[in-house]
């Protein structure tokens, strides 16, 4: 990717407004979490939109950490390019967060007088360097935090008033009231200081003028738990791992609330096989996990693909091969999801594309999993599941697809109940033990219609047909894919990239440069005939995705037909694909494929 | 205890399938399923109310023989299969069987967790010492010198002792049956089946055509000396020195089940959704 960065005039364009990029660094215990956290809940309650990423080192507990915001008046689906800001509660080991916390000419850095020079590696770009008497500040306060003068300061540069601010505070308060008094003390010292920054000016955020009916506040793990929630999913078996765990912690007291349960398994292989057994019995189920969990799934993934068993799998994907970076973002069990299992193996996989969708496209993935009787696998990513966003109110999703259910009555006009009958639509009426009448074995060996285990080549080439013929022939609507544009160019993407891009294509846009934007939500079974529609018109596709092999490039290559020469633009994680360079791209990419130069 | 309770309506026979069982002759099996039938009809739940779950092996053929729901899945994953399957449906009668290669084995770990995590349920292993349907290799529960192709001279490690380690690992009921027995057999599992939170019946059923030395069994296997105990420190004695030959129940203790928690929905989802609300 060229590290060229053309600096597009954003806050010119209507389509993007201006967004102010706040980046809390500290060690571990420093509290540069929370301080972003409210900073985040009181741009919300000034009726501000934006996001909050959560970023450590390797070692997830302890060590040093940063909060990463970007706050403006639109929906925020992705970090800018730069930060306006770093404020560092101290130095120690930021020097590590140097790529990940981009700095520019216009960057402000603001750190403790008492804590020495900043690093090197972030003031490379010409930052404007204040260092404050941080840590004394909140010792003065009465004994205050440190974080809270961070939150003051942070909160007063980017525009947040300070009415929001003391509100959040006060909100998030679990202590005693006596303790409170020198916080917000230090959080009025933190706006003071902000205020008196020579050569400094913070422009207020403006919220949109028209509020929108309802706005929620939450991360993208909570978002898949409350999708699966509304999607009847009322068991859960998991593992914990990392960044999958906080799906598992919101979901295990909410499942108790809504008759369900949660328990924790003793391995992965324990916890697919569990949600299979259960869902066996009837209850939708889910399980959560990362990469290496999945990859000790599979075998059972694919009993649930023999056994015809519905279940939803959440993988929220991070750096890999093997242990790799488990708390950061990488779309790179793409692969794996679509094609590995062993044998034939139809399955489901369902890729949100941002926060608000992983809760729409979680609560989908356990909808086409009871229709279909087969495993859906939904692929978030650290960065959606990790990070909260205020976003609009989630719609009610329309019909619930429903599992097929068999009752005595499928078994009058025939000798006995068969569970895995050669349907048209591939789908089978399934029994739920406690059923008279309807008896059977759920096999993962091949098996006859009736169930019984066999290794006739009739049988094998029946029953594989079935469970493609249901995935295939199956009306999925038009959530296969986010189709925005009409340009003859366009743009392939799919989960929490598709937020980088879009905001890309707009910024090609208010440079002249039309682009057609395809995220994909259903990755298999590909639609490649709605593929083909959506892609009718383009004469070249650049795929984007953040992972090192180009994976979902040479998927869509093996499976589909591409028009013209089909290109790439992937970088593995953890470093996020960035607005700016993105657009930079796109615009040598359309500059490249102008009309003139085109073949037929 | 030998004894069967009287039969009301449901017999042994309604509780098995149409189909014949394919094991070798001899196979001890044969008749761990007749127990299982037996036990199920003194138990008098109709079949459809009663799920057996099973993973790879020889004996885990079992739940298609029987007339109850059943589940067949992969090697060594059983327990965990019939625990999300109970802990969904705490309203069904749910038993587990398998072999020695299937349970101590490739699902040593959920053994282990099965028995301290109490799930009201009923695990039937069918030991024989051997992996049958591989055709002859060593099972965890193997004598270290059994001689046979993949280990020559024999592994070399001790045999797993699966009732010491669920004792330890807190299954609440612990038999021990032999196939040549059906009737005491069938008795120990009903009593299992009753039995509150995680009952675990092993059963030494002989493979005579990898192991015809376990003809033999029949010559030395004895009801066990001793009423069963409720004092873990005693049934662990017991277990420890018997030479894995005494039949009967070894222990039944008094811990609470894994607690069934579904079903009672006290708030719906619209109402939790509020916690997003700003």
């Amino acid at each position: 990717m060229p590290p060229t960065h053309v600096p597009t005039p954003l806050a010119e364009s209507p389509a993007i407004a201006r967004s102010y990029s706040v980046a809390i660094a500290g060690s571990g215990g420093a509290g540069v979490m929370t301080a972003g956290s409210l900073l985040l809940d009181a741009a919300a309650r000034a009726g501000l939109y934006g996001l909050m990423v959560r970023t450590s080192g390797p070692q997830i507990r302890g060590g040093e950490a940063a909060a990463l915001l970007r706050l403006g008046p639109q929906p925020v689906a992705t970090l800018d390019d730069r930060f306006d800001l770093l404020l560092a509660i101290d130095w120690q080991n930021l020097h590590r967060f140097a790529d990940e916390i981009p700095l520019g000419a216009g960057s402000l850095l603001v750190g403790d007088s008492d804590a020495g020079e900043p690093p090197e590696a972030l003031r490379a770009g010409g930052t404007r360097l204040h260092l404050l008497s941080l840590k004394k500040a909140a010792k003065a306060s009465g004994g205050a935090w440190v974080n809270m003068i961070a939150l003051g300061l942070a909160g007063a540069l980017a525009g947040v008033p300070v009415q929001a601010l003391q509100a959040a505070l006060r909100a998030s308060w679990k202590r005693g009231a006596e303790a409170l008094a020198p916080n917000l003390a230090a959080l009025q010292q933190g706006v003071a200081m902000a205020h008196g920054l020579p050569g400094e000016r913070p422009l207020p955020l403006q919220p949109p003028a028209a509020a929108p009916a309802g706005r929620w506040l939450l991360s993208g793990n909570e978002a898949a738990g409350c999708g699966a929630l509304r999607g009847g999913v009322r068991f859960v078996a998991a593992y914990p791992i990392t960044p999958a765990t906080e799906l598992l912690e919101w979901m295990a007291p909410a499942l108790t609330r809504v008759g369900g349960t949660l328990l924790q398994a003793e391995d992965e292989l324990a916890s697919v096989n569990m949600i299979i057994g259960a869902s066996y019995g009837g209850v939708p189920s889910l399980t959560a996990t990362a990469g290496p969990g999945l990859a000790l799934m599979t075998e059972g993934i694919g009993l649930a693909v023999a056994a015809e068993v519905p279940i939803v799998v959440v993988d929220v994907m991070r750096g890999g091969p093997s242990t790799g970076i488990p708390a950061k973002s990488e779309q790179s069990d793409l692969s794996f999801a679509v094609d590995g299992l062993h044998g034939d193996a139809p399955r489901l996989v369902v890729a949100p594309n941002s926060i608000a969708d992983c809760l729409a496209a979680t609560e989908w993935a356990v909808q086409l999993a009871e229709a279909l009787q087969a495993p859906a696998i939904v692929l978030s990513d650290q960065f959606m599941g990790q990070s909260r966003a205020v976003i609009d109110r989630p719609a009610q999703a329309g019909v619930a697809a429903t599992r097929l259910t068999a009752s005595a009555a499928d078994t009058v006009d025939a000798p006995a109940y068969q569970r895995y009958l050669d349907t048209a639509s591939g789908i089978s009426p399934m029994a739920v033990p406690g059923t008279p009448g309807t008896v059977y074995t759920a096999d993962g060996l091949e098996h006859s219609e009736r169930g019984i285990p066999s290794s006739q080549a009739g049988d094998h080439r029946k029953q594989l047909d079935k469970r493609q013929r249901k995935l295939d022939r199956h009306d999925y609507g038009p959530q296969w894919a986010d189709v925005e544009g009409d340009a003859d160019l366009a743009v392939i993407t799919f989960g929490s990239t598709t937020g980088a891009v879009r905001e890309a294509v707009a910024r090609a846009a208010v440079q002249g440069v039309a682009l057609r934007l395809l995220s994909l939500r259903l990755l298999a079974p590909l639609r490649t005939e709605s593929l083909a529609e959506a892609l009718r018109g383009v004469r070249q596709v650049l795929v984007v995705e953040q992972n090192h092999g180009g994976q979902l490039l040479r998927y869509l290559r093996s499976r589909a037909d591409l028009p013209g020469r089909a290109s790439g633009l992937h970088r593995p994680g953890p470093l996020p694909l960035r607005p700016g360079e993105l657009c930079a791209a796109f615009v040598d990419w359309v500059a490249a494929h102008a009309p003139q130069e085109a073949t037929a | 205890m030998n004894e069967l309770a009287p039969l009301a309506t449901l017999g042994a026979a309604d509780f098995k399938s149409a189909y014949k069982p394919i094991w070798c002759p001899g196979c001890g099996d044969y008749t761990v399923l007749s127990s299982l039938t037996k036990a199920l009809a003194t138990i008098q739940r109709p079949p459809h109310e009663v799920a057996v779950v099973s993973g790879i092996g020889c004996s885990s053929r079992i739940p298609a023989y029987t007339s109850c729901y059943g589940f067949h899945g992969v090697h060594g994953r059983a327990l965990a299969a019939a625990t999300g399957l109970k802990v969904a449906r705490p309203d069904l009668t749910v038993i587990v069987t398998g072999g020695d290669g299937d349970g101590y084995s490739i699902g040593g770990n959920h053994f282990m967790h099965a028995c301290r995590r109490n799930v009201d349920m009923t695990y039937i292993v069918m030991d024989n010492h051997v992996y049958g349907m591989t055709k002859g290799q060593a099972s965890p529960t193997t004598e270290p010198d059994w001689d046979n192709k993949l280990s020559p001279g024999g592994t070399g490690i001790r045999a797993f002792h699966p009732l010491v380690i669920a004792l330890a690992a807190g299954a609440n009921f612990i038999g021990r049956g032999f196939s040549g027995d059906p009737n005491g057999t069938a008795a120990i599992i009903a009593q299992a089946i009753r039995h509150p939170g995680f009952s675990f019946v092993e059963i030494l059923s002989p493979c005579i055509t990898f192991r015809p030395e376990q003809k033999g069994w029949k010559e030395i296997v004895r009801a066990a000396p001793v009423d069963p105990t409720d004092d873990p420190a005693l049934a662990a004695r017991r277990i420890m020195t018997d030479d894995g030959f005494n039949i009967g129940v070894l222990y039944a203790g008094h811990r609470n089940p894994y607690p069934a928690r579904v079903g009672l929905a006290e708030r719906s989802v619209a109402e939790l959704e509020r916690e997003f609300e700003l």
